[in-house]
């Protein structure tokens, strides 16, 4: 299964649910879809196609947040990376993959921690890498939060 | 009516040198449920390297490990190369993947003088820490440091290997690989071990798929994914090596694993080093246009992915960064439930958690209380350096 021939299998699939697909390179694709429609996409790549999960990266674009599920078929190197936009940054929302794939469960605690990213139906949201005290409403990976300085002399 | 005790590991205590918090639920010997806690070492170079421009970044993710300190920043530049298509000359690919097998080596030698160390069975671990020190020294000489070599950049590598390191090079190889078969003996055929490792912390290979496991994790599982040979890059396509799998998915089977691959890596440092063409090492590229892209890397615990995206101007809009470990961790969910206690310290150590040797030395001298500092050190550093050069002939 090559780049084209793995786009046209989901492109058949889903049809207009596919908002727009980016064939950068013979190795690399981007494809554009809802977030309401991200747990049947990544049932079919992962489950029905068989790709591997690679991981998700969340990308805070000032407007809005964007999350990339990135997957490798290995037998022809090729990796495509699922890309849903979330409009409202002060309510970001989207449904957990954890249903289908367990190795989803630490990157979701990680962008939820990290961006603020609500994962409906995740019920283990607890932070994963922030000290508990971490004041709630701060995302630092966000654009706007700036790295604080520390006053030396205290230490 | 039963009886739930827990039983805390870490996150500090003397044999796990990175900190971690293991939550154990016991019933009895049987480890009934686990959760794990992270973060106590969470630095924030994803957010850092936001702030920095992209040499910056590659010197920043070398630092993630001290160990996967060539994996990471090998899938940094090919991030960096995928948005741009930059074309690496044919001699700094051989380098990379020199750098890259050099360092599987030392790390799998040093996760297996920490396996014996967790079983008890400290000969291992003074051997493989030993033997692990030639690789450390072929290292030292290439690169001038034994760990964090500043080997990559985009478009090309940073240091040439001079001719007059080659036999060097192989000399030391010959040196390692008789003290190899013993330790393979010492693990493999020891009758103490097999009973203390078969059928220990098993993970299937419908589970490995489902957590999308890694590198000998999921080699050992019967998963056959290696990204050296799905993915080529570097020179890995240009050399003749296999892939080491198993069926069993225990503890063995991941030793199996890692003990074999040690073999393939110097099989492949030697083809790389006979076949390694003249000419240049970097290709020079000038700007990273906007874009973005992805790099992976067969880092000696799995895959190292990184993503990049860029906005044409001179630092990352986003770097993500996935280490093998983030994905290798969780499966102990699925290997330490209803095994013993006892053996939960080596199921855990398993999955070869990342550790860190960065720290080399540090002497206080208590009678005249002189302490060095950091220019004494690297003035030390450097002339050891240099010792070991004159020691194998060049300058």
């Amino acid at each position: 299964m090559n780049i084209d021939e793995a786009l046209k299998k989901i492109g058949d699939h889903f049809g207009s649910r596919i908002l727009k697909v980016n064939r950068k390179s013979s190795k690399r694709a981007y494809i554009d879809i809802y977030p309401k429609d991200v747990v049947d996409v990544v049932r079919y790549i992962f489950k029905d196609m068989g790709l591997r999960f690679n991981i998700a990266s969340a990308v805070d674009d000032f407007d809005s947040l964007e999350i990339l599920y990135h997957f490798t078929y290995d037998p022809t190197a090729i990796i495509i990376s699922i890309r849903a936009m979330l409009k409202d940054k002060n309510d970001p929302h989207i449904d957990t993959i954890t249903g289908v794939t367990r190795s989803a469960w630490w990157i979701e605690r990680e962008m939820h921690e990290l961006f603020g990213i609500e994962f409906d139906g995740n019920n283990d949201l607890r932070p994963l890498l922030l000290p508990d005290d971490w004041p709630s409403g701060v995302y630092p990976l966000r654009k706007n939060f700036v790295v604080p300085k520390r006053d030396s002399r205290k230490e | 009516m039963s009886h739930k005790a827990h039983v805390p590991i870490g996150p500090y205590h003397p044999l796990q040198e990175e900190p971690e918090f293991y939550k154990l639920v016991v019933e009895g010997e049987t480890v009934v449920d686990v959760d794990v806690r992270i973060g106590y070492n969470h630095r924030g170079i994803e957010k850092i390297s936001e702030s920095k421009n992209f040499d910056q970044s590659i010197f920043i993710v070398e630092r993630i490990c001290g160990i996967c300190s060539s994996s990471h920043p090998v899938a940094c530049v090919q991030a960096i190369e995928d948005i741009c298509d930059i074309t690496v000359p044919e001699r700094a690919l051989y380098i990379r993947s020199i750098n890259q097998e050099l360092e599987r080596i030392h790390s799998h030698l040093l996760w297996l003088g920490l396996a014996g160390h967790f079983l008890g069975y400290n000969t291992v671990f003074m051997w493989a820490w030993k033997y692990r020190e030639l690789i450390c020294d072929i290292m030292e000489t290439v690169t001038g440091n034994r760990q964090n070599y500043a080997m990559l950049k985009v478009g090309g590598v940073r240091r040439d290997i001079e001719r007059e390191h080659v036999p060097y090079i192989l000399s030391r190889l010959d040196e390692l690989l008789p003290k190899l078969d013993m330790l393979k003996g010492a693990v493999l055929d020891d009758p103490v071990l097999a009973a203390r490792l078969k059928g220990v912390g098993i993970l299937t290979k419908e589970a490995a798929i489902d957590y999308a496991a890694l590198g000998p994790v999921a080699r050992a599982s019967g998963v056959d994914i290696d990204v050296r040979r799905d993915h080529p890059y570097a020179a890995y396509d240009r050399v003749k090596w296999n892939v080491i799998t198993q069926t069993e998915g225990d503890v063995f089977a991941k030793t199996v694993v890692r003990i074999l691959e040690m073999y393939e890596s110097a099989s492949i440092i030697r083809q790389c080093l006979d076949n390694m063409p003249d000419g240049p090492i970097d290709s020079n590229p000038k700007e990273i246009p906007a874009g973005e892209g992805i790099g992976v890397s067969e880092a000696p615990r799995g895959e190292c992915f990184h993503y990049i995206k860029s906005d044409g101007s001179n630092s990352p809009v986003r770097h993500k960064v996935r280490a093998p470990t983030y994905m290798n961790f969780p499966t102990f969910r699925e290997t330490v439930m209803g095994q013993t206690v006892s053996d939960a310290t080596i199921i855990l150590a398993a999955i070869d958690p990342c550790y860190c040797c960065t720290e080399r030395m540090l002497i206080v001298d208590t009678k005249d209380k002189s302490i060095m500092n950091v220019e004494e050190l690297i003035r030390l550093s450097q002339e050891k350096t240099q010792r070991l050069k004159e020691k194998m002939g060049i300058k």
